[in-house]
């Protein structure tokens, strides 16, 4: 039995049907989003003065990822405008620039999660902090060593936003007696870093879900498109509904993670 | 969107979406030049990064996802979403206030 309504609209939506499911989707990532997004409202205005973090990310890499992803939406919508054009070969083009696109972001994204993971506060005994991305953490050695900065107050380290992105800082060696708490800069370091990686993380889940769907039309496309060009029209505007909303999210995403 | 046959007429829409793209490539740039400016009060670097975002996301929604000429189905389910959102950041709001006796607030 043939799936009806995948091309002709159905007479009371108007609309094939594949359309109506994935803005139906859409309406409710719009709310899991949404949530998150009151989430870091609430945590944001309930945290303590000058205890919200500033300039702990990188702005230029985030930039560098939101012209990415605004790139890949344009290659979106010109591959199903190529498709509308008759075009298989220019859909191919646009889908492939699409994927290693989509991959370029991740890639970023991984590089900042690694950033953050190999970034840490290292509390000391007689109550400084050392800050910074650690260096040699040999186990069997007697020291730990970081670039980073000392600084007596904790306070001192949320706000950063006067620091270059390519500010070089001192290697420190510290001796591991002199340790009392060492913690990387994970989701459970303080809020700020829950919730961005909460949010980006779920993000970048989507990324990686559309990019799984339009590399599939790519490898699979042109039996469909031989037998069926309209229908496989029709899936790939759908997924390029899916891609930007996904450059939506991080259109607002990149702002308030991190610019103010 | 209708769907359009006429390849000539599918043309001058292609050269909208290159008109967005670098609309948007503008907006990402103002965006990141704007969070450099000190206007004074932090808030009001919050509202601008929020507004030139807003547009940014109305140029994608309008015109990348054909918001702008979709049928009214469409409208009708995005209406009940709109209320939704706007429900959830109101009970945002409303919960600023919202705070047990002897919260000790910093």
């Amino acid at each position: 039995m043939d799936i009806p309504y995948t091309v002709a609209p159905r007479p009371d939506t108007g609309l094939y049907n594949a359309k109506v499911g994935i803005w139906l989707f859409l309406a409710s990532e719009v709310m899991l989003f949404g949530a998150l997004f009151s989430s870091y409202i609430l945590l944001r205005v309930g945290a303590p003065e000058g205890y919200w973090p500033h300039g702990w990310l990188n702005v230029p890499v985030g930039t560098a990822n939101t012209l990415v992803l605004i790139t890949s939406s344009i290659t979106t919508v010109m591959a199903w405008a190529s498709c509308k054009m008759n075009q298989f070969g220019r859909f191919k083009f646009f889908h492939a620039c699409t994927i290693l696109l989509a991959l370029t972001f991740v890639c970023i994204k991984s590089y900042e999660y690694h950033d953050k993971f190999t970034h840490y506060e290292i509390v000391l005994k007689d109550g400084r902090i050392a800050d910074g991305h650690i260096v040699e953490n040999n186990p069997k050695a007697d020291h730990v060593v970081i670039a980073g900065h000392y600084v007596t107050d904790k306070k001192e380290l949320y706000d950063l936003s006067g620091l270059s992105a390519f500010h070089k800082h001192a290697e420190l060696s510290i001796p591991r007696e002199q340790i009392a708490d060492m913690e990387r800069y994970g989701p459970w370091h303080n809020t700020y870093l829950a919730i961005y990686f909460t949010l980006t993380g779920l993000h970048a889940l989507h990324v990686i879900g559309g990019a799984i769907v339009i590399s599939f039309l790519w490898f699979t496309g042109r039996k469909m498109w031989e037998s069926d060009p309209e229908r496989f029209t029709n899936r790939v505007e759908v997924s390029g509904l899916f891609w930007h909303f996904v450059d939506l999210v991080w259109i607002f995403l990149f702002p308030v993670l991190y610019l103010i | 969107m209708d769907a359009v046959t006429h390849p000539e007429e599918f043309r001058h829409h292609v050269r909208r979406y290159l008109f967005v793209f670098y609309a948007l490539l503008f907006g990402t740039l103002i965006t990141v030049g704007a969070s450099y400016i000190p206007f004074g009060n932090h808030e009001i670097n919050i509202a601008v990064a929020l507004f030139i975002a807003s547009g940014k996301a109305f140029l994608v929604a309008g015109y990348f996802m054909h918001l702008i000429s979709e049928r009214k189905m469409i409208y009708g389910l995005l209406a009940f979403t709109v209320f939704f959102f706007a429900g959830l950041m109101a009970l945002t709001v409303y919960a600023f206030g919202d705070f047990p006796r002897s919260t000790i607030m910093h």
